[in-house]
């Protein structure tokens, strides 16, 4: 199963760290998770997936429906430090092209 | 290879041969140039037709017939979606009970697109899950039974999905005799047959496909590219899934390139259109096309394309507000003129002084500006924006593109990599439509949605299927172009019958010593592939249904490039209670009919008179014969009243309904 922490930053930051597998039964929970974010003010989001044992295409379409929220309220999601198992999912759905990794939570916001 | 498929290959390999023996001769050497006007249009229709059962022998070539399935995995999760938009509670209850009778443990959902009371009633009363379309969709397009899909997939979170139309009541072993496929990590989707209970023996809607739901499909399989038919197949969630993620990057990748070049446009022309005195407003149009320069240059150089889009909109945000603020300057000036002028009574109101940022912000968020050029902005972040504003969900795994999703969807599917397999044993029947003009309404859509498919994406040029997997697709569009083939084939006789024109130059020895040998191994093909199913329903329809074919190609054509509706209709389950017979539906078929037998006196009565040869009316009469025998199916399809009498199901049937 997977726990998913929330750390609210100054600046509208969120940083969420999924923990575990991020597969078709946590995306809901993710997604939802990250619209009530994003609803309550953080439109800054930082998905931090240094910690994610596990990604499959409804984890990463979570993480999509996460950004939509966050560009339609103004704002951004980053993902950052995905581990290499979890980076193929992104590049077999061409997703590593158009969302880059950061490679740290703190400075995802910088650039 | 075992000894039938040897067979098989022996003789598409003399099909070919005796095809394009007779075709090529054709062309060099018996068309009669001098009435072209029907002996092109001829040795076009006959070049159709063997370019037809060439594609039906290529899969023949590769007929996969896999007999038992791989035992079940245990302990896989499995979501049975059964899709409804407005057939009778009753009947939608009657398919989820069996489905929640299936015997491999499974979650049963009904997708109500109705969205009916009663229907939820229904299934909570009965302990099985409903789902209907979530806020997203308000004011969204719906996208029909895909979007019915779509929404559901993001609701439920079981690895595979048994995806059922209303009226298919399955079999408890269904999942049992298809998840073994899945074993095959690369599996993406298995197809099983399409078998409608309420059909007699006679068939005279041809409602029942044993040559598709068989080896038609079998032989797409053998070349892996056995088609979702839209109900009765699993789907592994995952592949869906993926499907939607990448179809997202890419589109939205897409969409942004073309915003860009439209944005460059539309600001050129916005400057254009500016007097010499608003240097501020053209200031900011020439910021943004360096703006759009900018962001073109650097995905150009491949840089991650949200990150692009994001530091375009920032900006754009930015000049944006520097443009209401300038305005709201010029307001304010009117406003201090307007109160100066006015002998200074009251409030002054805010200066701009007091405005915050934030409010700022707001304006330009409202849509409400006013300055032309803001508003041309905003269109432009819209655009430029990456959240698919447009639809409900960012992820939409089941094709939109087409009315019949099925298709699309697998063929995108292919094209990713995924392996499909079509597993020839009926574990759920259905109810076919039980008169001509739900049938012609079913029919008209399945080709619509197949053309649609060829037009938007065509599969010839699809590059990341393999060619066989391309021609496989294509096959099916192809066969739906025999519309246009059999106006040629009935119109030929007429003409020779009737004025004396042939469109070849001789009916010669050579002539049928090239054609009848092909004829004969292309039905023997037919004969032997179908081990016994019966084909001659589906032969007469694919020509006596020529104005559907042809209505689905100029309907498709106007829906995907002209941008007219298809006049989409849900197909009805139940029988409609009309009690007229409906000739009026065929009107086009009659006429033929009336136009072949009126062909066949004439050219009696002008053998009579000596103005015409023995053997070229005998020849065409037996054309005419045959058309007529093709076109008889009409006649019945009008006379026959629905399936009344519960005696006629079949045997088979009836024990796979209620056990």
């Amino acid at each position: 199963m997977i726990e998913i922490e929330v750390d609210r930053r100054e600046g509208g930051i969120g940083v969420v760290v999924p923990k575990g597998r991020l597969n078709m039964v946590s995306a809901r929970q993710l997604k939802e998770l990250l619209g009530e974010l994003v609803s309550s003010g953080a439109t800054r989001v930082v998905v931090d997936l240094a910690e994610t044992t596990f990604l499959d295409s409804s984890g990463l379409g979570a993480i999509i429906a996460g950004l939509k929220s966050a560009r339609q309220a103004g704002g951004d999601l980053r993902i950052a430090r995905p581990t290499a198992t979890v980076l193929t999912v992104f590049q077999l759905t061409n997703m590593d092209k158009v969302l880059r990794p950061r490679d740290d939570v703190d400075t995802a916001f910088d650039d | 290879m075992t000894r039938r498929l040897l067979l098989i290959r022996t003789i598409v390999l003399l099909t070919t041969i005796l095809g394009l023996n007779y075709i090529v001769w054709r062309w060099l050497f018996s068309v009669n140039w001098p009435a072209w006007w029907i002996a092109v249009p001829l040795v076009i229709a006959e070049t159709y037709s063997l370019i037809d059962s060439l594609l039906f022998g290529l899969g023949m070539w590769r007929l996969k017939e896999r007999g038992d399935p791989p035992p079940a995995p245990e302990g896989r999760t499995v979501d049975v979606f059964i899709t409804t938009y407005n057939e009778p509670i009753e009947l939608v209850m009657t398919t989820a009970r069996a489905a929640k009778e299936i015997r491999y443990p499974h979650r049963t959902w009904i997708l109500d697109d109705g969205n009916r009371p009663e229907m939820r009633a229904a299934a909570e009363a009965e302990g099985i899950g409903i789902i209907t379309r979530s806020a997203d969709w308000v004011g969204m397009p719906r996208h029909a039974k895909a979007g019915n899909l779509n929404n559901a997939l993001l609701a439920t979170e079981g690895e595979f999905l048994l995806i059922l139309d209303a009226d298919q009541i399955p079999k408890p072993e269904i999942l049992d005799r298809t998840l073994g496929y899945f074993t095959d990590e690369q599996m993406a989707l298995v197809q099983t047959p399409q078998w409608f209970v309420n059909v007699p023996e006679s068939d005279p809607l041809g409602s029942q496909a044993p040559l598709f739901y068989g080896p038609i499909q079998q032989g797409k399989d053998g070349w892996n590219a056995a088609f979702f038919c839209g109900s009765n197949a699993v789907i592994r969630r995952e592949a869906l899934m993926q499907l939607g993620v990448s179809r997202y990057a890419s589109e939205v990748e897409i969409g942004v390139h073309k915003a860009l070049r439209t944005a460059k446009k539309v600001i050129r022309e916005a400057r254009k259109q500016l007097s010499p005195d608003e240097t501020l407003v053209r200031d900011a149009l020439d910021a943004i096309l360096l703006d759009i320069g900018r962001a073109r240059k650097e995905l150009a150089e491949g840089e991650a394309l949200f990150d692009v889009t994001y530091r375009f909109q920032q900006r754009l945000t930015g000049i944006r507000r520097e443009l209401v603020r300038a305005d709201l300057e010029a307001v304010q000036a009117d406003l201090a003129v307007v109160a100066e002028l006015g002998v200074l009574g009251g409030e002054g109101g805010d200066s701009l002084a007091t405005i915050s940022d934030e409010a700022l912000d707001q304006m330009a968020h409202r849509d409400w500006s006013p300055l032309g050029a803001v508003e041309t902005v905003q269109a432009l972040v819209n655009a430029v924006d990456v959240d698919r504003g447009g639809e409900a969900q960012p992820i939409m795994p089941l094709a939109t593109i087409s009315v019949t999703e099925d298709m699309a969807t697998c063929m995108r599917l292919h094209g990713l990599g995924w392996r499909t397999a079509y597993h020839d044993e009926v574990l759920a029947v259905g109810l076919a439509p039980e008169d001509l003009q739900t049938m012609l309404t079913q029919r008209l859509r399945w080709a619509q949605g197949t053309v649609q498919v060829l037009f938007r994406e065509n599969p010839l040029t699809q590059k990341r299927l393999s060619w066989a997997q391309r021609l496989m697709y294509f096959a099916t569009m192809w066969s739906y172009l025999s519309g246009f083939a059999a106006i040629v084939y009935i119109a030929a006789p007429v003409v020779y019958l009737t004025i004396g024109v042939l469109p070849v130059q001789a009916i010669s020895t050579e002539f049928f010593i090239r054609l009848v040998p092909f004829l004969v191994v292309n039905q023997l093909l037919f004969f032997v592939v179908a081990a016994g199913r019966p084909t001659w329903r589906g032969q007469q329809y694919s020509l006596a249904l020529f104005p559907v074919w042809i209505k689905s190609f100029t309907s498709a054509f106007g829906n995907v490039f002209l941008g007219r509706s298809l006049d989409f209709a849900v197909t009805p389950k139940t029988k409609r209670a009309d009690e007229s017979l409906r000739w009026d539906l065929v009107r086009p078929q009659l006429w033929a009919m009336g136009l072949l037998a009126a062909g066949a006196v004439i050219g009696v009565v002008r053998l009579a008179v000596g103005q015409a040869t023995w053997l070229g009316t005998v020849f065409n009469i037996v054309w005419v014969v045959f058309d007529l025998v093709i076109f008889s199916v009409i006649i019945q399809a009008v006379r026959y009243r629905g399936f009344g009498d519960a005696a006629d199901v079949p045997e088979v049937a009836r024990g796979g309904a209620s056990s």
